[in-house]
């Protein structure tokens, strides 16, 4: 019994771990086009999408009750241990996609890891292959598409009747246009997301038998599994607000609310009508699309590809991390300290990597960024201190020496201002 | 394995009217109450453009407080 009790008190841990990551990594979604076009203050758009995810966490526990959603068996052996190597496949993952600014799927690395764990601890019949398809793969490749094709259109019409209106209110109404919009995606990313991670909780007490089958999560689950979820996204992933935000394409106040309200359509219709979209997909997919849909406006296809890159590479790299990280602790206790000392020092090199190049509230709408994008016009002088700024996969070493010096001379501000956390 | 494409299309048809059909409203909105501050400015009123507005966005509050409901269903 002790040593149940002590590896679901590791599992819950190891899961409010991953809710704090997928807060972070997902605080763009909300809130990187409200921050590039200065709609709200860096900092307070992050506390009131943390406010919002908290909020939304509370509203329902609907999906809390199906985590894997019929992707893996659960009844075919899903013990702790494996629930525990999905989640060191899933926070590696997302650590690794944030040190890059890569706004990958969160729930995609929890789903990666969840197959990869039960691949190398039930096999292949372990796992449900149409659901993956029907769940995972299909929304993928649909969902960036359809919320494109929304952003694209409502971008197009908002410039089209917007085109005589007075700067005055146009300002003003896209202001409050944008804030409503990334709220309702702040709210409609508590709800889904924080209830994964109360249901991978309930399913760790469930599978020690604290709990019942097919109860609802505790009121102290839901608690923590919101808080965790909203620290997280107050700390805020600045590296990858700013991929959202500024990498894929320039963002006018306009098109932040197109694009935001087109992501907020379809997150709400997919959910309503039975399709679990991954919020990250939606909005770069709302991103682009808002891109090609103003005259004028530079879509950065690099950037796009390198994304959808790692959208593909999320499921398979958490589920080979998660797999590796069975193996280990099948072996028995000191597999099981052995992963959590490796997941530690993931934690602490990816934070320091950060450190080095750190990109936080008062950097985040850098302007060089900006500059960049259109480099074919500018300058060549502007482009060996910006052009592998957006190398995100770049080895941080190599650019560490230029970039902090050349960021100084571009916001000399920044020095006096508090350092974020 | 079959795909429902009835299912894939009628979540493209949803997202992109009522993404269209809110932004659109809204901007209308943004369009009124400009014409409104417009005619302010030379010293006129016009409740038209005034009401159209205000009637504008609380369409769009409306769906707003339609797609919460949707998220705590």
């Amino acid at each position: 019994m002790e040593h149940i009790t002590l590896l679901v008190g590791v599992v819950i841990v190891t899961a409010l771990v991953f809710d704090f990551t997928n807060g972070f990594h997902d605080t763009a979604n909300a809130m990187a086009t409200t921050i590039s076009t200065g709609a709200m203050k860096p900092k307070i758009a992050v506390a009131m999408s943390a406010v919002l995810n908290l909020a939304g966490a509370f509203l329902s526990v609907q999906v809390a009750k199906t985590i894997s959603g019929g992707i893996i068996d659960e009844k075919s052996g899903v013990r702790p241990e494996v629930i525990f190597a999905a989640l060191i496949g899933a926070i590696v993952w997302n650590l690794v996609t944030w040190l890059a600014g890569l706004p990958s799927s969160s729930s995609h690395a929890l789903f990666g890891g969840l197959i990869g764990a039960t691949l190398v601890a039930v096999g292949l019949h372990g796992i449900n292959g149409d659901a993956i398809m029907m769940k995972i793969v299909i929304p993928a490749v649909a969902s960036p598409v359809v919320a494109g094709i929304a952003s694209f259109l409502a971008t197009r019409a908002t410039y089209r009747i917007a085109r005589d209106a007075g700067p005055k209110a146009t300002s003003k109404g896209y202001r409050a246009g944008q804030v409503s919009s990334a709220a309702l995606v702040s709210l409609a990313h508590g709800t889904s997301d924080a209830q994964k991670t109360m249901g991978v909780i309930t399913l760790a007490l469930v599978s020690a038998g604290l709990v019942a089958p097919h109860s609802d999560p505790p009121v102290w689950v839901i608690l923590v599994a919101a808080t965790a979820m909203g620290l997280g996204t107050y700390i805020g992933g600045w590296r990858i607000i700013r991929t959202m935000g500024k990498g894929i394409t320039d963002i006018q106040p306009a098109q932040g609310f197109a694009a935001q309200t087109g992501a907020a359509a379809t997150i709400l219709a997919s959910s309503h009508l039975g399709f679990a979209l991954s919020t990250t997909h939606v909005v770069s997919g709302a991103v682009m699309g808002t891109g090609l849909g103003r005259r004028g406006a530079v879509v950065r296809w690099i950037t796009a590809s390198r994304m959808a890159a790692s959208w593909i590479i999320t499921l398979p790299a958490a589920g080979l991390v998660a797999g590796g990280a069975t193996l280990l602790v099948d072996e028995g206790t000191w597999g099981l300290w052995v992963v959590t000392l490796l997941a530690l020092a993931v934690c602490a090199g990816a934070y320091g990597a950060a450190q080095r190049r750190r990109i936080d509230h008062t950097n985040v709408n850098d302007v060089e960024y900006v500059e960049n994008a259109v480099g074919a016009e500018r300058a060549a002088a502007d482009v060996p201190a910006g052009a592998e700024r957006f190398d995100a996969f770049a080895p941080p070493l190599s650019t560490t020496i230029a970039a902090p010096a050349s960021r100084a001379v571009q916001t000399p501000m920044q020095t006096q201002k508090e350092t974020a956390l | 394995m079959n795909i429902d494409w009835g299912a894939l299309g009628s979540v493209l048809g949803v997202s992109v009217i009522s993404t269209v059909g809110l932004v659109g409203l809204f901007t209308l909105g943004i369009a009124a109450l400009s014409r409104q501050e417009a005619a302010e400015a030379r010293g006129a009123a016009a409740p038209l453009a005034r009401g159209g507005a205000y009637a504008c966005f609380a369409l769009c509050a409306a769906a707003v407080a339609y797609g919460i409901y949707l998220i705590a269903l």
